[in-house]
């Protein structure tokens, strides 16, 4: 683990990176907007250092302006960014060439569109070794590879982005990153969008590479967990200050700063147990185990018994193979509780989701809900289904129509369903608004006014209009800011309670688990590797699977006093 | 060194902010209303604007604007002749004063592209929402459909189109906006095809699916919506098109009939005098220029404002 990394290096006195007081204004259509008004950081030679915060704290933007990529119409507008000494808060354009790659190398979020498709891999390592007078033959392009990870780098150095995995475009970018030896590394969210196995690798082996150089890394993340367990010092920025700095476990263990404090109560990597409701928390435990006087888990409202879907793949001329998607999965969901499915991106879980909707017919297999197997039902039956299961979907920027205000969201199944009078209606769209509290005044606002957590609600509430007893949420939550995930997630847990209602969890995310999850399925490829109920899976996991994927979550072996866990 | 130290910010520079508040201080703002609270600021909208308005207004009221009858009033004594009081832009080798022929043609040119427009909407978007949103065999005869029209040059395809019996007779606005649907609707129906695509797959359309609403219905009600800013567009910038085409077709003798005032007609007309008087040409060459810019400069305006890049999130 780096987090003893200070010892390794020797501590020199002047810091790689020292950020004093900076402050960046956007000049945009709405006037002048200030993103970062008071940052300050330090890197150490050899350090670690971690920028925590949510969409829009300011995080990338004060990273992006120490390696003098701000977007045009944003400029550094106070304040001193020293890079070992050198003050480049205004440096040229030709300087800052001269730094970039060399004396500081970027890992950037995305990687699916940060390498150029018409370009091999090799070319685009080559771009960078050439830019910076390297030597830039096959064999150092190879070398480069290979030291990022990648295995058989010559024949890959061949290949094009698109034959490449996610994770593997990630290490063909922390290459480029690290080609020319810099001294500083910005990571901004390198592992952000690959699953967690792929995630813990990559940045296993960042850590390695990065302290065999001797490079300072200034790592980027929303992820709390994530920082604590790879930075030696976190820093956590809020609407563009600097809220709190200091070493990771310090900054963990006893936060100062309301802000951090509420960020670290809320990080799900963190967590370690089911959030439970008002309700419940006032109910003694050994009301808890008799289930009937609550209805939860009284019987099976959902059972899916060999689900199988296969798609044919499309090879050439009127060839096609047989690909399972989903294959054998068997498992049944309790009244009133939260099965979660679990699973990296392929594993089948989303298909999995699309079936038991009905937005998919299975190749074989049943899907029984409520006794019923589902898949004769056409027309009527099938318009009276849709009613009783409804879907949460992960983006809540795609899942609201932009051009319908909140009212008519909310409203439009009322009234596919000609459920009551237009008055009648209305008064339900303002109880469903009180019941994921939102304002009443929010009927009258568009989408795309609200932010992603109010958004989300309001699907929840479209979802809740139809009073349905099953809801699939689909990577409800992953789209959302920590905060944000934890005020949803609890809203979702007070609906259950008060409603009664049965959630089918669909997550990449097993920290969320735990906290929302009565039950757990684990999908793998197409297949369910393990199930249990939610402790069973955390405390026993039976699979090398399970556990890999459970040692994947950042933060989870950091010690935790136990009032924050 | 700042290395070990902690540093907690003052809880007063940076007041907490409830999670996720809403903003509750600006009206609300669906798309239209955004675009139209972008577009009446912009000179380039308002110009354009004021100018289609006068142009209607023109094509309406051309007693307005002038009192000489085009087409009865021709004397041959005045051919070619320069302005005179009354007669601003003086008169035609056929001795017709230019000024009200220009006025009163401003009717059939204008009608020729809305009525072009609106045929063209009608089948492009219906077709190219049926093909986008169902896709497979129906795409796929929609879409060689659509490239066999695609194929025809404007110019032959209406010569072909207008020498057939039934146009040959009856020529009038109605035949050439028949022309310019028949080979033009393509263009919309691929543009329609294309937008509908994209919107689709919408995590919306799959939510309204799943609370029951019909699959054709969550064309109409959901997919259809979302995918007209670019139709739109194309068909403020079409109507430019569509009028000049008039005036090509006029011009070649395929157009409108020579007892229906157009400018098209008029510019073929004023061909005869270039080398003698060219302001014949220059009045209605130049009112078809103003027009066609205004409606271009209209579909640009639109086009910025629908722009769904510059919307906020």
């Amino acid at each position: 683990m780096s987090t003893v990394k200070i010892e390794e290096t020797p501590v020199q006195d002047r810091p790689i990176l020292e950020i004093k007081d900076l402050a960046i204004t956007f000049t945009t259509g709405a006037g002048e907007f200030k993103a970062v008004k008071n940052a300050h950081l330090s890197i150490m030679p050899g350090e670690t250092v971690a920028i925590v915060g949510e969409s829009g704290s300011g995080k990338s933007t004060t990273a992006l302006a120490a390696i003098g990529l701000l977007p045009g119409n944003g400029r550094v507008t106070g304040g001193q960014i020293l890079l070992d000494g050198e003050d480049i808060a205004h440096a040229s354009e030709k300087r800052m060439i001269e730094l970039r790659g060399s004396h500081i190398g970027m890992v950037p979020q995305d990687p699916m569109s940060n390498l150029n498709p018409v370009w091999k891999i090799g070319y685009q390592v080559r771009e960078t070794l050439k830019a910076n007078g390297r030597p830039d033959g096959p064999d150092d392009v190879a070398r480069v590879l290979a030291e990022a990870g990648l295995p058989d780098a010559r024949r890959r150095a061949r290949q094009y982005p698109h034959e490449f995995s996610g994770g593997m475009r990630q290490r063909a970018l922390i290459a480029i990153g690290l080609s020319c030896a810099p001294k500083l590394l910005i990571a901004d969210e390198p592992t952000s969008a690959l699953d967690v196995t792929v995630q813990r690798r990559i940045l296993d082996h960042l850590d390695k590479m990065t302290t065999e150089l001797g490079t300072s890394v200034l790592l980027i993340t929303h992820d709390l967990g994530l920082a604590a367990e790879r930075a030696d010092k976190v820093v956590v920025m809020y609407q563009g200050n600097v809220v709190e700095a200091g070493p990771s476990l310090d900054l963990l263990r006893d936060p100062q700063h309301p802000y951090t404090r509420r960020l670290v109560e809320s990080a799900p990597s963190l967590a370690s147990r089911r959030i439970q409701s008002a309700k419940e928390q006032g109910i003694e435990a050994g009301d808890l185990l008799a289930p009937a006087a609550t209805g939860r888990g009284r019987d099976d409202v959902l059972q899916v018994r060999n689900l199988r879907k296969v798609y044919k793949l499309r090879q050439g001329l009127g060839q096609s193979t047989d690909f399972a998607a989903v294959d054998d999965v068997s498992f049944s969901v309790k009244r009133g509780t939260t099965t979660a499915i679990v699973g990296e991106s392929g594993s089948g879980k989303s298909t999995v989701a699309k079936m038991v909707l009905q937005l998919e017919s299975p190749t074989e297999g049943q899907i029984i809900f409520d006794g019923v197997d589902t898949a004769g039902l056409k027309g009527k039956e099938l318009f009276t289904f849709r009613r009783r299961v409804q879907p949460i979907f992960q983006d809540p920027y795609g899942s609201l129509d932009p051009m319908y205000n909140i009212y008519r969201t909310i409203e439009e199944p009322l009234r596919i369903h000609k459920i009551g009078d237009a008055a009648s209606r209305e008064k339900k769209v303002r109880e469903l608004l009180d019941q994921v509290a939102l304002p009443q005044g929010t009927m009258q606002r568009y989408p795309n006014e609200l932010s992603g957590g109010q958004r989300q609600r309001v699907a929840i509430a479209r979802a809740l209009a139809l009073d349905p007893e099953v809801i699939i949420c689909d990577e409800a939550v992953s789209a959302l800011d920590v905060l944000v995930q934890a005020q949803v997630l609890n809203l979702l847990t007070e609906l259950q309670s008060e409603l009664g209602l049965t959630y089918l969890f669909i997550t990449h995310d097993l920290a969320v688990v735990r906290q929302i999850a009565d039950h757990v399925c684990v999908m793998e490829k197409g297949k369910l590797v393990e199930t249990g109920t939610t402790d069973d899976v955390f405390d026993a996991p039976q699979q090398d699977y399970t556990r890999a994927l459970l040692n994947a979550i950042p933060g989870a072996s950091l010690l935790l006093p136990p009032a924050v866990a | 060194m700042s290395n070990t130290k902690h540093f907690v910010a003052p809880v007063e520079d940076t007041p907490l902010r409830a999670t996720d508040s809403l903003r509750t201080d600006q009206a609300p703002l669906s798309l239209w209303a955004d675009a139209w609270r972008k577009l009446r600021r912009r000179p380039m909208f308002i110009i354009s604007s004021l100018m289609i308005l006068f142009l209607l207004f023109v094509a309406f009221f051309p007693g307005v604007f002038t009192g000489v009858d085009p087409n009865n009033n021709c004397q041959l004594s005045n051919s070619e002749a320069g302005p005179t009081a009354g007669h601003p832009f003086g008169f035609t080798l056929q001795g017709c004063d230019v000024y009200a022929r220009v006025i009163h043609g401003t009717q059939a040119s204008l009608s020729v592209g809305v009525l072009s427009v609106l045929c063209v909407l009608v089948i492009g978007v219906t077709l190219g929402a049926l093909a986008g949103y169902y896709g497979g065999w129906l795409d796929a005869v929609l879409a060689r459909l659509g490239d066999i029209f695609f194929a025809l040059p404007l110019v032959l395809g209406a010569l072909v189109i207008t020498q057939l019996p039934l146009f040959r007779e009856n020529k009038s606005v109605w035949t050439v906006v028949f022309v310019i649907s028949m080979l033009a609707w393509p263009q919309m129906a691929r543009i329609t095809r294309g937008a509908v695509i994209e919107v689709r797959n919408a995590d919306f359309v799959t939510a309204a699916r799943s609370l029951g609403v019909s699959r054709f219905g969550a064309l109409v009600r959901h997919v259809l919506p979302n995918a007209l800013a670019p139709v739109i567009v194309l068909a403020t910038l079409e109507l430019g098109v569509f009028i000049v085409a008039e005036a090509t077709l006029s011009f070649l003798g395929i157009g409108l009939p020579t007892s229906v005032m157009s400018w098209g007609n008029d510019i073929s007309a004023a061909n005869a005098s270039i080398r003698t008087n060219p302001s014949i040409l220059l009045y209605p060459a130049g009112a078809l220029s103003i027009t066609v810019l205004s409606f271009i400069m209209l579909g640009d305006a639109v086009r910025d404002a629908l722009d769904p890049k510059s919307r906020q999130r």
